[in-house]
């Protein structure tokens, strides 16, 4: 089966973020002076062939611990469905 | 016989023949060694030099920690062998865990390009067993992501266990505790922000990370003193 994994890596919380502060600083010029804590990450995508989500999950899991991610610093978020394929 | 040093070349690094000069100019010979090999065809010392190792996709030093040359660099590092990363070099061994923590973006959000004043806080590393405690150094910093990060816990061990080899005198960057370099428990395995090649030679303004050098090659002559 086919999993697409969806994978939300992000600053931990303390540690800086330049694109999220300069973001922060653009949008009120704009006139959007309602809006704070912005933090800007990265979304990883990918498809992993595997039994059942538990196992995708688990393979996904230990991809962010070993190079998607440095938990020293990031944090990682997991959402994982089911790829239906066209015409099936 | 002359110490020879591997400076490792991974596509993006920079700074390598800066450090291949530095080296020869104190009487070492230096040979630079590709990413993908797999053996430092006996040197007794590693240098990581500077740069963007693989374009620091994804993060600095993420991808170049799993290049071939890598298992050797570490199991040199386990059988106590110098290995010295310089700016990129350190963000490479921070992500290899040779060394403990990360280097998140400067306090400032900017690209830093300076020469700063760093003290030598402590002398049982490779990379300053020949320096004075307490000497002041004028060495430049060239990097966006030197500002040194790790857990309470493990700032404790490094400073418990004289593992904080060198301080800013006046922190560029936030780096935590001023910290400039760190080393492994054993001294062998030294990071630092500051690129001693370029202050090599009077010409270049500053000669000041000669000693830095002279300690490497030192190290790599006799060996790295053990705490005791």
């Amino acid at each position: 089966m086919k999993f697409e994994a969806r994978v939300e890596v992000s600053h931990l919380p303390g540690v800086l973020d330049p694109q999220g502060a300069t973001v922060e600083r653009a949008l009120p010029a704009l006139g959007y002076r309602n809006v704070s804590a912005i933090r800007i990450g990265k979304s990883i995508r990918l498809v992993v062939d595997a039994p059942d989500e538990a196992a995708a999950r688990t393979q996904v899991e230990e991809m962010c611990e070993r190079l998607l991610a440095n938990p020293v610093i990031e944090a990682y978020a997991i959402e994982i469905t089911e790829l239906v394929e066209n015409g099936r | 016989m002359s110490p020879h040093i591997a400076v490792v070349l991974f596509p993006g690094s920079n700074c390598e023949l800066d450090v291949v000069r530095s080296i020869e100019h104190l009487g070492g010979t230096a040979e630079i060694v590709f990413h993908s090999e797999t053996n430092l065809r006996g040197a007794d010392a590693v240098v990581i030099p500077g740069g963007f190792a693989h374009g620091d996709y994804l993060r600095t030093g993420a991808i170049a920690r799993f290049s071939p040359i890598m298992e050797a660099v570490a199991a040199h590092a386990r059988a106590g062998g110098p290995v010295v990363g310089i700016c990129n070099g350190f963000q490479i061994l921070t992500e290899a865990g040779l060394l403990p923590g990360a280097l998140q973006k400067n306090a400032g959000l900017r690209f830093l390009c300076d020469v700063v004043d760093v003290r030598v806080v402590s002398t049982r590393s490779a990379l300053t067993c020949s320096a004075e405690r307490d000497a002041v150094l004028r060495i430049p910093i060239n990097h966006f992501e030197g500002n040194y990060t790790c857990d309470a816990a493990t700032l404790e061990r490094l400073r418990a266990e004289d593992r904080v080899v060198m301080r800013y005198v006046d922190n560029p960057n936030g780096s935590l505790d001023d910290i400039a370099a760190i080393c492994n428990e054993s001294g062998n395995v030294v990071g630092l922000m500051p690129h001693p090649e370029r202050a090599s030679e009077a010409i270049l303004g500053s000669d000041d990370g000669v000693v830095l050098l002279r300690s490497l090659l030192d190290a790599a002559t006799q060996g790295v003193r053990l705490p005791g």
